[in-house]
């Protein structure tokens, strides 16, 4: 048996597992540059609807959200199921939009104003009533650059 | 006094720490881009005269509170929309329009610069109905200046570009080529084909 034992020279030595800290840690950057936290926890549901002739919203902080859709399950018996607006972190009001609007503007440089984009994040269950109202508190407030978030899609995944 | 090396630090809970940390950041992100239909709203003051259009300019599409179609009176399908509006945009009537290719039809628009697409919806329409609509009529649009880029693009030194590949080389940094005269393209084909494109909801 010793025969097979012993070979030129010994056990082969174990693989090294120095370099796994490295791999790990480039994995680990990676994610860390790629990672944009979210900026607003969602109260309501918010699967937005496909659509095939999308562009892409280049300048995040130009960008101003306006959420809505129905309250989520937890919010459910606080604020019912009919579709809401949703600014920042809280349930807002049509009538609310105008200062949100007002408030987004104070905060970003004065020549910027004017390529301020508002970002619609519509459920794709809502109706059109509702976006129909913020559409037109938009237009009072001079907000006309809109844009309707959608995820690529064909438009017949809309079921 | 003997002599003693300094005892190596052990890194090997180093991977451990890394991993945690890469675990943390593995969950919490969300690789999302933001893209939608880009759209801008008419402003808010009225013009007092109406302007008087003929009735063969104007491409009614209105969908009603159970989501069905009705485009110039007769119920349609989406998927035969973005054809229609094609059809409706390129027909070129009076015969100005020289790089048009529709039917000529008398009864149809005149030219893509008089043709308007009115668009209509109740309060109870579904916003998925109204997007995947939107997004047909602006198909409709990308369609014939696709066309016209095709066609203009090769005369002008941009070859194999349609539209949607100028207006994104336009804005890419790292593209290099004459970006002037590529921006003049993109001007004459959005002139070319305007989208004019009204909205108005039943109250």
């Amino acid at each position: 048996m010793s025969k097979f034992k012993k070979k030129k020279s010994g056990d082969l030595p174990p693989v090294s597992t120095a370099s796994l800290p490295d791999i790990v840690f480039m994995l680990l950057f990676f994610f860390m540059v790629a990672t944009v936290m979210r900026e607003n926890t969602l109260k309501i549901e918010n699967n937005l609807p496909n659509a095939d002739q999308i562009e892409k919203l280049e300048k995040k902080d130009l960008v101003m959200y306006i959420y809505a859709g129905k309250p989520s399950s937890n919010y459910k018996d606080q604020y019912g199921t009919e579709a809401r607006i949703q600014l920042n972190d809280n349930f807002a009001d049509v009538s609310d939009i105008a200062a949100f609007i007002a408030a987004e503007r104070a905060s970003k440089r004065e020549e910027l104003i004017p390529f301020l984009i508002t970002s619609l994040k519509v459920d794709k269950d809502a109706n059109m009533g509702l976006v129909g109202d913020i559409k037109q508190e938009l237009r009072k407030v001079n907000a006309l650059k809109i844009n309707y978030a959608a995820i690529q899609g064909e438009v017949s995944k809309n079921k | 006094m003997a002599k003693r090396a300094a005892p190596e630090v052990n890194a090997g809970s180093m991977a451990d720490i890394a991993f945690l940390l890469l675990i943390f950041f593995l969950v919490t992100t969300t690789l999302e881009k933001d893209s939608g239909i880009a759209r801008k709203l008419p402003p808010m003051e009225e013009s007092e005269e109406d302007v008087i259009i003929k009735q063969k300019n104007i491409f009614t599409v209105l969908i009603n509170n159970k989501d069905q179609l009705l485009v110039e009176d007769e119920l349609m399908q989406l998927k035969d929309l973005k054809a229609a509006a094609v059809k409706f945009l390129d027909n070129g009537g009076d015969g100005s329009c020289g790089y048009c290719k529709g039917s000529r039809d008398q009864n149809s628009s005149d030219n893509p610069d008089k043709a308007i697409i009115s668009l209509k919806n109740a309060r109870e329409t579904s916003y998925k109905q109204y997007i995947s609509v939107q997004n047909e009529l602006v198909g409709a649009y990308n369609q014939l200046r696709n066309r016209r880029a095709l066609e203009l693009g090769p005369q002008k030194g941009f070859p194999d570009m349609d539209f949607i590949a100028m207006e994104k080389n336009y804005s890419d940094v790292k593209w290099f080529g004459n970006k002037e005269k590529l921006g003049e393209v993109i001007d004459q084909i959005k002139a070319e084909y305007p989208q004019k494109l009204s909205e108005v909801q039943e109250q």
